[in-house]
């Protein structure tokens, strides 16, 4: 059986897998942050998605909205420097047009990526190409909405797919905002740690739903 | 991973203890928020505009040396080299707001400027009344034409000074903002390193430099400058980095500026008087007058070895506000 969809008590078992998913792989953002930036990435994701586990787990949430509210806010208030304001920003602004939604199936996710995209790109101004995790969220977000009507698990295998190409993408960038800007061409050649979280939300989605392959 | 020399404790502890050590020498006129990484002035002046300044740790004394009287109400303090989170940014926010509204001071950082930009739509959302001035004083980190993307160094001394004197007296939270705009438009800094400091937690260094040259326009954690030289004279360097300065804003013939030769960690005060003397001589021959010169560690980046220079220009205005006597850890003026 596909997965099509989860509701909201299955969609806060994802987020809790990927949470414990970011804290366990927190060693690759720090060597990828090492490389261009001050090597804080990892320490800090792990930070805020410990927060967000401890959110979730003692908090009740009757909508999706309110989930992912949650979530953002956890990550807002531990993460700190720009990426707790970029992670952060991305879940909530996600969370506003699951508003009214029961079941977080393809179009749920899809509503979550635009919604996310925009508010990240109203709160940094990024564009796509300025090696920030906006190169694998822009691309991913334009897939899922092409996506409508697929099983849930297999549009987020397509876009981890689609968010692991941004992030090998982002290695011929050049930082342009954010702190990695300042290193300029020293940048080239590695990838955006930012854009590798990013991915990472997506493929831990994705690995969540196949570990839930005969839920309806 | 090389050790870290440092006279620290835990690594984790660095930031808490740090607003500890603040509190533990003010002597009592600072205290500690709630057990959070804020330092506020323990007697505010009832019905004055909050001034609240802040960013990541590891630049002390910036930003918590600069709380105090006639000086910043607060400062926030985020990890190692990161943006404090909007949740701290606003409980700080809600304590030095007595009505008349809170004036946001910082450096113009990504990282900063949304986690301030949060803070202020949360307070917002609580009816509390906010603005904001990002500092962009280091003409190294952009060109002139794209100065909002200019990062803020140690010319926030400056600004925060004139911003601590005018929000002492003016009780309109729009003129605070006005003339703190008006003095971080006069503030002009750049700076020069010649080895790195090391990351706190890690022990690594922040950027790698060969042993027999310095980088010109270095900014505060190893962001690249504006041209790589060999060593050189100090009076050689001293020329080079004001010829970037004075046309940036321009500082010419028959102005008033204040002078900060600041130290970026491990520059002595022997080099920095030698630095300043140059700078005196240089400002003179140009019939630049030095109403005030400042030496010291201001806004530094661990044991980066380097210094900076910042001009800030005084017309009338701004002077009053920057004569005002001010008490705090690390900036005192007397009367």
């Amino acid at each position: 059986m596909e997965a099509a969809s989860l509701t909201v008590d299955g969609a806060r078992e994802m987020l809790l897998f990927v949470a414990r998913r970011f804290v366990e792989n927190q060693d690759v953002l720090t060597r990828a942050d090492r490389a261009i930036g001050d090597g804080d990435h990892g320490v800090g994701m792990a930070r805020g998605f410990e927060a967000v586990q401890r959110a979730l787990e003692t908090g009740r949430f009757d909508t999706l909205e309110a989930l992912f509210q949650a979530a953002g806010l956890a990550l807002l208030t531990s993460i700190g420097g720009a990426s707790g304001a970029v992670f952060g920003t991305f879940f909530r602004g996600g969370a506003k047009p699951l508003a009214g939604r029961e079941a977080f199936d393809a179009p749920a996710l899809a509503a979550f990526l635009q919604g996310g995209l925009e508010a990240v790109q109203k709160r940094g101004g990024a564009k796509p190409g300025d090696k920030t995790m906006v190169d694998v969220l822009h691309p991913a977000a334009l897939q899922a909405a092409e996506q409508d009507g697929q099983p849930l698990r297999s549009v987020l295998h397509a876009l981890a797919a689609v968010a692991e190409q941004g992030v090998e993408n982002t290695r011929a960038m050049v930082a342009s905002v954010g702190k990695a800007k300042t290193l300029g061409e020293r940048s080239l050649g590695h990838p955006d740690p930012g854009a590798i979280s990013m991915a990472f939300i997506l493929k831990f989605m994705a690995e969540y739903l196949d570990s839930q392959k005969t839920t309806a | 991973m090389c050790p870290s020399k440092k006279f620290i404790n835990n690594p984790k502890n660095i930031v808490p203890e740090v607003v500890e050590g603040v509190v533990a020498a003010s002597l009592g006129r600072l205290k500690r928020l709630d057990g959070r990484n804020v330092v506020v002035v323990s007697d505010l002046a009832p019905g004055k505009v909050g001034l609240l300044i802040g960013g990541g740790s590891g630049h002390e004394p910036l930003f918590s040396g600069f709380v105090g009287k006639n000086m910043a109400d607060a400062a926030v303090a985020g990890n190692i080299f990161a943006a404090p989170t909007p949740d701290l940014i606003l409980a700080a926010t809600q304590a030095v707001d007595q009505g008349k509204g809170v004036l946001y001071l910082y450096g113009n950082y990504a990282g900063d400027n949304m986690n301030f930009d949060l803070a202020a739509e949360l307070a917002a959302e609580e009816g509390l009344q906010t603005r904001t001035v990002r500092i962009w004083d280091d003409v190294a980190s952009a060109p002139p034409e794209r100065f909002t993307d200019r990062r803020g160094i140690a010319g926030d001394l400056f600004v925060i000074k004139v911003a601590g004197g005018v929000s002492a007296v003016c009780p309109d939270l729009d003129e605070v903002a006005r003339v703190t705009e008006k003095a971080r438009d006069a503030t002009r800094t750049m700076g020069v390193a010649a080895s790195a400091g090391r990351f706190p937690e890690t022990g690594e260094l922040s950027f790698e430099l060969p042993d027999d040259e310095i980088e010109v326009g270095m900014g505060l954690h190893g962001e690249a400058g504006v041209a790589r030289r060999k060593i050189m004279p100090a009076d050689e360097l001293v020329d080079f980095m004001l010829e970037k300065i004075l046309p940036d804003l321009p500082y010419q013939a028959g102005d008033r500026v204040a002078v900060l030769v600041n130290n970026l960690g491990a520059t002595t005060m022997m080099e920095l008087l030698i630095v300043y003397r140059r700078v005196a001589q240089a400002l003179g021959a140009k019939g630049i007058t030095i109403h005030d010169g400042i030496l010291g560690s201001y806004c530094t980046s661990q044991e980066m070895a380097g210094f900076s220079i910042s001009l800030l220009k005084l017309d009338e205005e701004l002077e009053r506000y920057y004569d005002m006597p001010a008490q705090s850890l690390s900036y005192t003026k007397a009367a």
